[in-house]
């Protein structure tokens, strides 16, 4: 047997192949544990179905919307299907800082895998558990009595925008995942970013209802700006949502991708 | 003269698997890496052998890529490590110190992942996967997830993933710590094995034995810096198969002991109340101990017999023992500690 490489096996591929083969090889990895830990089970499944559930019936009695265009359902769901995501951008900060302490990564290093697959793998990972979470939702909505006022495109359209938004926010969290390096503390330094970003927000309420002084940032910072924008998209123009909030939101989504993806880009360079 | 030029004299250096030389590496104020030289022949078992701390992790990590040297030169078949890294990475396998699987994929995904990310041809996976899970003994448990395994399955799923390439270099970190006899038998068989094929083994360990076992050439590392690179034979040879123990009640009853002693063992030496003597000629230097001290009436209160160990050959070495040989890597060790040594394997 030749010393030199195992060219049976082993194959040379250029590093954009490498980057594209090696996040999906990473990103089935992360799926796999979407699959079979049970926290993780519950926190893609049973927890956003609670929320549908929980906030369609328990709030969605007591509060009647100022102007009545629609049923508060109707106003609530895209608000509790932003939260939802913006919430599963959480795993992102986790799930990075886990692996950037694992066993694993000492062994990536050794491999002649693309550095990026590892970042790459994991926002994709949680793209794709947000699809499939965003699904779940929209079903489990229309069983509780969510109604679409638009079209097939307007929905389809809302499901896209909040897909980009969830992969925006995972960028988000995949700099703080990897800014404080471990996944407890992970947990712990994203509950002060997404407070004010989802309870002073327009997902359960009108922002018209909030004291003067918040309205302004309830109005205009991007997880209510993305709920505003969906509910235009799902249930039409209204003081609720107007065609400004989608390019509002976009110009959000993509702000953020330019901001924090090559600062997590960075940070990862860095810890490797 | 440097040592590469020296090397580059012979038609040695062309057929040289891993060549290091002067390598440094630092982490903060601490001296991981002072300086060192050595080389690899290909198809051959080369070990580090030394105590906790004394810079094997870190040299099996900057030759497998993992970190970058602070200074001096290191190559895997004649590319460079800081500057071809990716040339090195699809030609080595690497089974670090701690196992390096992921908890919620099986056996056999963890091996599917180490092959795609080591540019495997996808078709090629399956199979590989499926001998090495046959291989390691873990075919039973290929399909549960790692979380389930015990250490010692972990141990041999992390070895085995380190092959799915059939790398012609692999790296071997402590291989055998945390095995169970069986496994560990099995591993060293497989390592004899793959050389045979042509495979060039770099393995570190705490045991003399185990490089005794397998390495044509141990090279011994201290604080960072090689103190001796030769055949374990060799090394073995200047410590004798046997090494004797004596505890004594006190040091003067100690110094008689050893006072009557060096006349026929003129390697005993004393330290407090222990007096140690090694010889070749096994079973037979306890008889004669023996017979001497009850011919002087003096009785050890405490007595051990062993193979040479790794603190041994550092107390040969360096008149000093090998200060931190870890809890773990003893684990073999049975009997009753020794006063004032550390406790070691043999039988009291
Ligand atoms: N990442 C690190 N940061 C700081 N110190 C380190 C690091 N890695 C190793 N060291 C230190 O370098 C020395 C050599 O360590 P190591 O190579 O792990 O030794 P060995 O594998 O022989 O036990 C030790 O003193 C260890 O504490
Ligand atoms: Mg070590």
């Amino acid at each position: 047997m030749s010393v030199d490489v195992a060219t049976e096996i082993v194959r040379e591929r250029s590093l954009p192949v490498r980057a594209i083969r090696d996040a999906l090889a990473v990103t089935g990895r992360n799926l796999i544990a979407y699959r079979r830990v049970p926290q993780l089970v519950v926190f893609s499944t049973i927890q956003p179905v609670i929320f549908v559930v929980m906030f369609r019936y328990v709030f969605g009695g007591a509060i009647a919307l100022p102007v009545s265009f629609f049923p508060y359902v109707d106003f609530l769901m895209p608000g509790v299907f932003v939260q939802t995501v913006v919430f599963g951008a959480l795993a992102t900060a986790i799930g990075l800082a886990s692996d950037m302490k694992s066993g694993l990564m000492e062994r990536f290093r050794s491999l002649p895998m693309a550095r990026s697959a590892v970042l790459a793998g994991r926002t994709l990972a949680d793209l794709t558990r947000n699809l499939f979470v965003v699904l779940l939702m929209l079903a489990v909505g229309f069983l509780v009595g969510f109604r679409l006022h638009t079209d097939v495109l307007g929905l389809i359209g809302g499901i896209l925008l909040l897909l980009a938004f969830g992969y925006a926010m995972s960028w988000i969290f995949a700099s703080v995942g990897l800014l404080v390096g471990d996944p407890e503390t992970a947990q712990a330094a994203a509950f002060p970013l997404l407070a004010p970003l989802v309870f002073a927000s327009s997902l359960f309420v009108p922002v018209q209802s909030m004291p003067g002084w918040l309205q302004p940032w309830a109005n205009h910072q991007p997880v209510s700006v993305t709920a505003k924008a969906i509910r235009f998209l799902t249930l039409g123009d209204s003081p609720f949502g107007h065609s400004s909030d989608v390019w509002e939101s976009l110009v959000w989504i993509v702000g953020i991708l330019l901001v924090f993806a090559p600062l997590a880009v960075r940070r990862y360079r860095r810890a490797i | 003269m440097t040592y590469f030029n020296y090397l580059c004299q012979g038609t040695a250096v062309t057929d040289a698997a891993i060549e290091v030389e002067g390598l440094t590496k630092r982490f903060g104020e601490v001296v991981a890496l002072d300086g060192i030289d050595f080389w690899v022949p290909a198809r051959s078992v080369f070990g580090l052998l030394g105590p906790n701390g004394a810079g094997k992790t870190t040299a099996v990590r900057i030759l497998a890529t993992v970190l970058e040297p602070d200074g001096g030169r290191a190559a895997v078949l004649g590319h460079d490590v800081v500057a071809e890294p990716d040339a090195i990475r699809r030609r080595i396998g690497l089974a670090g110190q701690f196992a390096a699987v992921d908890p919620n994929l099986t056996g056999r995904e963890n091996l599917r992942l180490i092959g795609l990310l080591s540019q495997m041809e996808t078709s090629a996976i399956p199979p590989r996967a499926a001998e090495l899970l046959e291989r390691f003994d873990l075919s039973d448990a290929a399909d549960r997830p790692v979380r389930t395994y015990s250490g010692g399955m972990r141990r041999r799923l992390d070895v085995a993933a380190a092959l799915v390439p059939r790398p012609p270099v692999l790296f071997l970190d402590e291989p055998t710590t945390g095995l169970d006899l069986h496994s560990r038998n099995g591993l060293w068989d497989m390592i004899n094995e793959l050389v045979q094929d042509g495979t060039t083994v770099l393995l570190t360990t705490q045991y003399l034995e185990e490089a005794d076992r397998l390495a044509e050439r141990v090279a011994v590392i201290d604080h960072g810096q090689v103190i001796a690179n030769d055949a374990p034979s060799v090394l073995k040879a200047q410590l004798g198969s046997t090494v004797a123990e004596l505890g004594f009640e006190d040091a003067s009853t100690a110094e008689q002991a050893r006072e009557l002693l060096a006349g026929r063992h003129p390697g005993v030496e004393r330290e407090g109340t222990m007096v140690r003597l090694g010889s070749n000629e096994g079973p037979r230097l306890l008889v004669d101990v023996l017979r001497r001290l009850d011919g002087a009436q003096l009785a050890p209160a405490t007595l051990a017999v062993h193979e040479p160990s790794l603190d041994d050959v550092f107390l040969a070495l360096t008149g000093r023992h090998a200060e931190e040989i870890s809890e773990g890597a003893e684990q073999g060790a049975e009997g009753p500690a020794v006063p004032g040594r550390r406790r070691r394997r043999g039988a009291a």
